[in-house]
């Protein structure tokens, strides 16, 4: 029940503190003076790690985040301003109530003019007189914040019981009667100081917080209590056990004494039943100050538990269990080396091969599912799982074969599923991952490849008579193609369920697009481990009917909100998005080394290997985070490094065996703007032009509407100026490897050397820009950036790529190639729908303009859509096929 | 009696949109200028704000077209009268200023014509203040999210502008409204506390914010409780939600401020969703079917219309709305 007492605080969402709330945890990671990491991470204006930073905090259960940049080095006010701003942009952060941590009056002001919620202001108080104390807190209320006071005043700090009442009682009443201040927003921090000193005046500090507490509680009706816990243990500094220990005491004793919140970094903190009683009895003699010699007798005692580290030891125990417990530990575990005699050891245990899969192997691939699905195990994994599993079955089989039994009986199997990446599209790394983690929950995978036309996907899952056919692909006009494979399978009266996943796909497309045209259930389906409910859901005869009544109606439901919130954005027209166009100066023209195409052969991939992006790596393993930070995650830590070795111990292989060439092609050449086109002379005296697209949702009236043109000096200044194109690969000769590893059933290796393999090919096109900027074009002879500062693009000029947010039509690729001859100059090839092959392949223009930026076009209208077909010389039709991912109206 | 002491006693009916109105008047370029605007550089058609003083007959005509439908509070003609908002049109401080007053000058004019009839049942003029078009928690650049198009200092200093001069034009209460960033609204709240301060007179404040869709928050991400908590460390006269959403699908999210607000809670939702044309095309009994809803459950003490409602829509929830007892603060 709430009072006028109630501390009510918000961020997105409301936080409710009464006097018997329990303990409200504040995080205290987002702070320079307390965290090395943040600090530097601030210096060094690395704000998105300092954002990861404060997620982090806030998954690990913070229920307020205090931040504080009280750093001589830096601006404080500024860094706060812009971390605060970056906050409010990241609602899984911003969703809880921020405290605004500084001594620095400006610093907390500037802070408050950011916060929407209700905050908490750390802290004020009657240090500079009361005067100051009353327009400080007049101008907090005005903010609508909740403030912390800290019991200090115009004679110094309360450092005993007597102290503390009085500074508290006077604190109080200003606020209450002058300031008007609501009792329940004020918070008290009655100084946490350091036992144990050695002291004799520091003896009582720890208890007289503690009594302080009581009497504010008791006494000031609707005033709670704060305070920075780890101060207390300062003494202890290297003894994280008793630290821990005298750290959880305290806590126990604050909350005991009516403390409702506090920073208390969780991992230094030990559970306070499980404190070893005869250490609780040392750390609490000093805390309650319950014996003369208790410091004596706590160091003393510290000495002894110090250093107690535990020990490593190889642990093969398991070696000893049971054969079935040690197939299942095997499984959980992804361990190959003892599979093949454990797999023999169970043949032998039971009348047949079969009964080896159906009993023990299932049973372990169960826990798997289970683990995996209550997200306590990660994806890379559940691969390694499945390679233990393909290794036994295959072990099997010879034996099943002599028994005329065929493989995957079709009575153990939860389902069929047949999987495809649909045609004109190769990207199979999501689609075989998907393959796995279903592999693993027992349904049996007909996998039939990529570029696969949707005849034959229909003709294959009649033949196979498969009870859920699942779609991939990556690229935007693989979404057509889906939509395409769906009026088929409704124009043959099919009925079985269809999943919708991979990157370009969403719930909005699937709802819209591609829900409308099948009467069967279709699924969009967001990653591997939402594929399995899914799938199960759609093939139980039990739930079939309500699952597919229940998605057809979301999906209804959605296409309603859609049409509504649709209807509310705003376009320009294009005459007027071209008025306001992005304005650079065309006054530094640099000419490139030289004009026409360069090709580069068998680049050597360790100088690429430096320029690798990792984040993204993770997460197509679908573990979130940012690299190196996810390393050294809380909960998926462990799993990354284990992931980030393998990776590199086979990143030595490619490089060292040189399994993998690297090519690259690319050129400059004259070019001018013409509106929203750019007309280009090649070396060989013909012309071409490409077309691009400008953005058109309306802006504020300061916005200019973008288009990649704007970055080109226009033909009509009468300036030369000159644009860029590339293709890279890494991926040839990775057809044999992956052959090989599949093989080896696998998967788990297979998928990381196409992934690796995507990541060679980026580092490639950033090594190539890099040196184009510093030499081959040259704009940039004397940029001077670390590897790092290269992977976060911190240079001046763009590669956008055709069929990404810059320039969304895929079909001016086929142009890009043919100028550059690229097929033969890297062995890359395009397929009808213009996905590159091999697909570890990057391509795009080089705008090397200092003001180019990247930006995304959006959605756009019809008359921008009339215009643009009419510029290239084809029907409008056949352009916003191309286009439906960016048509802002009903096609 | 004020208007704290009529609150107790029965539902309080605002007016409904003013917009949708001007619209039927099918006014052009010339009716957005006066004399002096004559020669204005930007087009001024659309920029409802001006008519108060351009064409103060229609203006006074809807005022008075809604006191007669049975409102007892009108809005004044000030959406956009903060310099900010103005800033798209080229118009500056002193126009900004002579919206304000006047549009508060015309208002009382009628609401004193209109009281003056009927002594037993008083009218009030609401000051509006909206949100303006920018916002404090959102970045308009998506390349960079930390950057904002507008800051605290300026909004604060645009408001207490607006508020000043509709105090001065005789406004009976300030009502910030359509609030989808709660940190423009802060901004709001904190001009006017310096401004009572300043003038030494405290004037009532309605506060009402919008939910941008179904997810049940504002644009700017908050909940509707998260909402009601930052906005409570004024004493406010009312709290409420308006526009975006239909009748019913208010409805959830005034339960929650029923439950939590301390303060009297407001409702003026659309005349539905848009059509397909962007209209709003509720008939005025479907909507007050819906709103009557509110009224069972006992949920709100002032009611009124957002887009797309019109005199009539406000004569069917007033009618209505007679029948029953206001909400009850817990």
């Amino acid at each position: 029940m709430t009072t006028k007492y109630t501390l009510k605080l918000s961020g997105l969402e409301p936080l409710t503190i009464t006097k018997n709330s329990v303990f409200v945890n504040v995080g205290e990671r987002t702070n320079v003076t307390g965290s090395k990491m943040f600090l530097r991470l601030i210096k060094e204006g690395n704000f998105e790690a300092a954002l990861a930073v404060a997620r982090e905090q806030v998954e690990g259960g913070a229920q307020v985040i205090d931040i504080n940049m009280d750093e001589g080095m830096i601006d404080g006010a500024e860094a706060m301003v812009r971390f605060l701003n970056l906050i409010a942009s990241e609602p899984d952060i911003s969703r809880v109530p921020i405290m605004i941590d500084s001594s620095k009056w400006e610093i907390i002001e500037a802070g408050l003019k950011c916060v929407q919620g209700k905050c908490i202001v750390n802290s004020i108080s009657l240090k500079g007189g009361e005067e100051e104390f009353i327009r400080q807190a007049k101008t907090v209320k005005r903010f609508g914040a909740a403030v912390i006071v800290m019991l200090f005043d115009e004679v110094g700090q309360a450092d005993n019981f007597e102290r503390r009442v009085e500074i508290a009682k006077r604190a109080y009443s200003v606020l209450t009667e002058k300031v008007q201040f609501p009792a329940g927003d004020i918070i008290f921090d009655p100084n946490i100081f350091p036992v144990a000193t050695g002291m004799e005046e520091h003896r009582r500090n720890a208890i007289d917080f503690f009594r302080g507490s009581k009497w504010i509680t008791e006494n000031l009706p609707g005033a709670k209590i704060s305070g920075g816990v780890s101060n207390v243990s300062f003494s202890f500094r290297g003894n994280d056990k008793v630290r821990e220990a005298m750290h959880s005491a305290f806590l126990y004793h604050g909350i005991q004494n009516g403390m409702t919140m506090g920073i208390v970094n969780p991992s230094q903190l030990e559970v306070y039943d499980q404190i070893d009683k005869d250490l609780l009895e040392h750390v609490e003699d000093v805390l309650l100050d319950r014996r003369d010699d208790a410091t004596e007798r706590l160091l003393e005692y510290a000495e002894k538990v110090k250093g107690k580290g535990k020990e490593k030891v190889l642990d093969l125990e398991w070696r000893n269990a049971p054969v079935a417990e040690r197939l299942s530990y095997a499984l959980v575990k992804g361990i190959v080396e003892f599979i093949d005699e454990d797999t023999e050891e169970a043949r032998q245990q039971f009348a047949k091969p079969l009964q080896v899969i159906e009993g023990p192997l299932m049973a372990g691939m169960n826990i798997v599912g289970d683990l995996f699905g209550s997200g306590k195990m990660f994806l890379p994994q559940v691969v390694k799982s499945a390679r233990v599993m393909k290794k036994a079955v295959a072990y099997l089989m010879p034996y099943m074969d002599a028994e005329k039994l065929l493989a995957g009986d079709k009575s153990t199997s939860q389902g069929k599923i047949l999987m495809a990446t649909v045609k004109g599209d190769v990207h199979d790394i999501g689609k075989n991952i998907v393959g796995v983690v279903m592999a693993c929950n027992n349904f049996e995978i007909i996998d039939i490849g990529v570029m696969v036309p949707a005849e034959k996907i229909l003709e294959a899952a009649i033949r196979e008579q498969v009870d859920v056919i699942g779609l991939s692909g990556l690229i935007t006009p693989s979404l057509d193609e889906m939509v395409h494979v769906a009026k088929e399978m409704e124009r043959l009266g099919m009925k079985i369920p269809l999943l919708i996943g991979g990157a370009t796909t969403s719930r909005a497309h699937t709802a819209v697009k591609i829900d409308p045209v099948y009467s069967g259930p279709v699924v969009h389906v967001l990653d591997a481990s939402k594929s399995v409910p899914v799938a199960q859901s759609l093939i139980s005869k039990d739930q079939l009917a309500g699952t597919t009544k229940r998605i057809k109606e979301e999906y209804e439901q959605f296409r309603i909100d859609y049409k509504n919130r649709r209807s509310e954005k705003n376009f320009v027209d294009l005459a007027k998005a071209r008025a306001n166009k992005f304005v650079v100066s065309f006054e530094q023209i640099v000419a490139p080394g030289f004009l026409g195409n360069k090709t580069l052969e068998n680049y050597p991939l360790a100088e690429l290997r430096k320029r690798i992006d990792w984040t993204p790596f993770f997460s197509t393993w679908e573990l979130a985070g940012k690299f190196p930070a996810i390393l050294s995650d809380k909960v998926v830590g462990v799993e990354a490094t284990k992931l980030f070795n393998d990776a590199n111990a086979l990143l030595d292989k490619v490089i060292n065996e040189n399994l993998l060439q690297a090519n690259a092609v690319f050129g400059f050449y004259e070019a001018n703007s013409v509106g929203d086109d750019v007309a280009i002379k090649l070396p060989n005296g013909s012309n071409e032009t490409f077309h691009f697209l400008r953005q058109q949702n309306e802006k504020a009236a300061d916005q200019a509407y973008m288009c990649l043109a704007d970055f080109i000096a226009p033909a009509a200044e009468n300036k030369k100026d000159y644009i860029g194109m590339f293709a890279v690969t890494a991926g040839l000769g990775i057809e044999p490897l992956v052959a090989a590893f599949e093989r080896d059933h696998d998967d788990y290796n297979s998928i990381m050397i196409k992934a690796l393999a995507d990541r060679l090919a980026e580092a490639f096109a950033e090594k190539l820009h890099e040196l184009v900027r510093t030499d081959y074009w040259g704009f940039a002879k004397g940029e001077s950036l670390s590897d790092e500062e290269i992977i976060r693009e911190k240079y001046d000029s763009i590669r956008p790529a055709p069929g990404y947010p810059a320039c969304p039509d895929h079909t001016e690729k086929r142009k890009l190639f043919e100028i550059l001859d690229a097929e033969k100059a890297t062995g890359i090839s395009l397929t009808e729908n213009f996905a590159m092959y091999p697909t570890a392949a990057v391509s795009g223009f080089y705008f090397a303009n200092s003001d180019s930026k990247y930006f995304a076009v959006g959605k756009i209208s019809k008359d921008q859509v009339e215009d643009y077909a009419k510029r290239k010389g084809q029907d409008t039709n056949y352009v916003e096929k191309w286009l439906s991912p960016n048509l802002g109206y009903e096609n | 009696m004020n208007i704290r002491e009529i609150l107790n006693q029965r539902i309080l009916i605002l007016d409904g949109a003013m917009g949708t109105m001007i619209q039927r008047y099918k006014l052009e370029e010339e009716d957005f200028r006066n004399e002096a605007l004559k020669n204005h550089h930007k087009p001024l058609k659309g920029n409802n704000d001006l008519l108060s003083f351009t064409r103060p007959d229609v203006i006074k005509a809807i005022h008075r077209q809604y006191f007669d439908a049975g409102a007892d509070i009108i809005e004044t003609n000030t959406f956009s009268g903060t310099v900010i908002a103005q800033a798209d049109y080229d118009l500056g401080q002193d126009w900004v200023d002579m919206i304000n007053f006047e549009s508060a000058k015309i208002a009382r004019e009628v609401a004193d014509e209109v009281t003056a009839l009927n002594p037993a049942k008083p009218r009030f003029v609401a000051g509006a203040m909206g949100p303006t078009n920018r916002t404090l928690s959102i970045s308009p650049d998506v390349n960079d999210p930390g950057y904002r198009a507008v800051t605290f200092d300026e909004l604060v200093s645009a408001y207490k502008q607006q508020a000043r001069k509709l105090i001065e034009g005789g406004v009976d209460v300030i009502l910030i409204e359509t609030i989808f960033d709660t940190l423009n609204a802060k901004a709001a709240l904190f001009a006017v506390d310096e401004l009572f301060e300043e003038i030494g007179k405290q004037y009532p404040v309605m506060i009402s914010g919008t939910i941008t869709d179904a997810s049940g928050r504002t644009l700017s991400g908050q909940t509707t409780e998260a909402f009601l908590i930052s906005m409570q460390h004024m004493p406010l006269l009312s709290i409420g939600l308006n526009c975006a959403l239909g009748a019913s699908a208010l409805r959830p999210y005034l339960q929650v401020l029923d439950r939590n607000s301390p303060f009297f809670v407001s409702a003026y939702p659309n005349a539905g969703l848009p059509n397909e044309f962007g209209q709003y095309d509720e008939s005025p009994a479907a909507m007050a079917k819906q709103v009557e809803e509110y009224c069972k459950e006992g949920l709100v003490n002032i009611l009124g219309g957002c887009c797309g409602t019109t005199p009539d829509h406000i004569k069917a929830i007033a009618d209505m709305a007679a029948n029953y007892p206001p909400r009850k603060r817990p």
